[in-house]
């Protein structure tokens, strides 16, 4: 997640100091991301030094309000325009999880899948039951992306678990496979 | 106690060579106030759960227990009497009687079970209205949209003393936003104190149950527990 295009975003509606930016990007994420004030400044001291937001005198009370600068709409502009790219997901780990149990002796790949399935259908329980309190539509919507991708992981688990049964004969129950060996054991007796 | 009840059932179909284990000693049990999805693949044992649960077959082995009483022990009268009581089903479509208005499909498990028709209307009139269809008593089926007839079944399922939904794919021939409006009357249903049983293969939708139990082969090999604790997960999203 992108907190420095996140908070550009915010500060295009308006100067505003820390504490605000940091209230109103989990107002507007329904809090999905929660953030710590010290994430806030570091992002707003790097942007200050890349151009792209301005630091205004400080406030009476000792806050220092942030605006943004036309460097810095070029940036949001450019960040609204492009696709995000999917290629550090966390997901890609289980990815490589699997691939990796396929070829691994003694792994049980069904039971990593099944592992792996009940824990994210666990996560999706838990976003729909956050889906009972109807919000705000930029919280619905935020929470609806998390609930789709859940569901496209379980969706791809399924077809990692049907392609286990088609393509690895290696991996079927135990039982059938001790009983063919005590047959091969006494055709060779 | 629990509303349903399946211990220990075994279910087997045939004999010697085409001899079919579909259920291999499931054990479950359902609370009131308790949605239980049930997920698996086709073959893995969900439908003969579902009908046993109901009544509709019995188990080789092991006892179905609805609301204390064991279905083993009833003759064939008692059995369809309890059904008609104790139960409601909801099916993916093709629920609803073609030639009764939604009113008179909700009054008639109740007509069927003894309640005169002047009582029946009243509590289906306001069975209609607690699904969010008031002033649809007169529709019939086909001049009802999907998610409506779905609304009309679930209302039905459960009116007068009915406690148990049997949900087999009731979204199945429904677009997103309306399967997820079925979805939540089920489960403000269960809320109020029904117990449901949904088998479902959309993961989305069986993501409303407090448990869902995934069956392979006829046997559960897991459950998963959705915890009240949403807060801690948000944290971790990021």
């Amino acid at each position: 997640m992108s907190i420095r295009h996140g908070l550009l975003a915010l500060l295009e509606r308006g100067q505003m100091y820390g504490y605000q930016l940091r209230s109103a990007f989990e107002a507007e994420t329904g809090a999905t991301w929660p953030l710590n004030i010290g994430q806030v400044y570091t992002t707003l001291t790097r942007l200050e030094r890349d151009g792209l937001v301005r630091g205004l005198p400080e406030h009476d009370g000792g806050q220092r309000p942030y605006e943004i600068t036309a460097e810095g709409r070029t940036e949001l502009a450019l960040w609204f325009a492009t696709p995000i790219a999917h290629a550090d997901r966390p997901r890609d780990e289980l990815a490589i999880k699997l691939a990796l149990a396929l070829t691994t002796p003694g792994v049980d790949v069904q039971s990593v899948v099944q592992t792996q399935r009940s824990a994210t259908m666990r996560t999706l329980q838990q976003y729909t039951r956050l889906k009972k309190d109807d919000g705000e539509l930029p919280w619905r919507l935020v929470l609806d992306s998390l609930i789709f991708q859940a569901e496209a992981e379980l969706r791809w688990l399924d077809h990692c678990e049907a392609s286990l049964v088609r393509f690895v004969p290696s991996t079927s129950p135990v039982p059938t496979a001790a009983s063919a060996e005590e047959e091969n054991v006494h055709e060779r007796a | 106690m629990s509303v349903l009840e399946l211990r220990d059932v075994h279910r087997t179909h045939g004999q010697g060579a085409t001899e079919v284990h579909a259920l291999r000693g499931v054990s479950i049990a359902v609370a009131p106030g308790e949605l239980v999805a049930v997920m698996g693949p086709s073959g893995s044992g969900k439908s003969t759960l579902l009908n046993l649960a109901g009544g509709l077959d019995s188990p080789t082995s092991g006892s179905v227990v609805i609301e204390g009483v064991d279905l083993g022990t009833l003759n064939r009268s008692g059995l369809a009497g309890l059904r008609r009581r104790r139960l409601g089903y909801v099916f993916q479509d093709l629920n609803l009687l073609a030639s009764l208005t939604a009113a008179e499909n909700i009054a008639l498990p109740l007509e069927l079970d003894g309640v005169a028709p002047r009582k029946a209307r009243p509590q289906a009139e306001a069975a209609l209205i607690e699904v969010g269809l008031d002033g649809y008593a007169e529709r019939f089926p086909d001049e009802m949209s999907g998610g409506q007839q779905q609304r009309v079944a679930i209302a039905r399922a459960l009116v007068g003393q009915r406690r148990l939904m049997l949900a087999d794919e009731p979204t199945g021939a429904l677009d997103s936003q309306t399967g997820e409006a079925v979805l939540r009357l089920l489960r403000s249903k269960v809320d109020a104190g029904a117990a449901a049983v949904l088998v479902t293969h959309e993961a989305r939708h069986a993501a409303w149950a407090d448990r869902v139990i995934f069956l392979r082969d006829g046997v559960v090999v897991d459950t998963s527990v959705g915890s009240a604790d949403a807060a801690a997960l948000l944290e971790t999203a990021g």
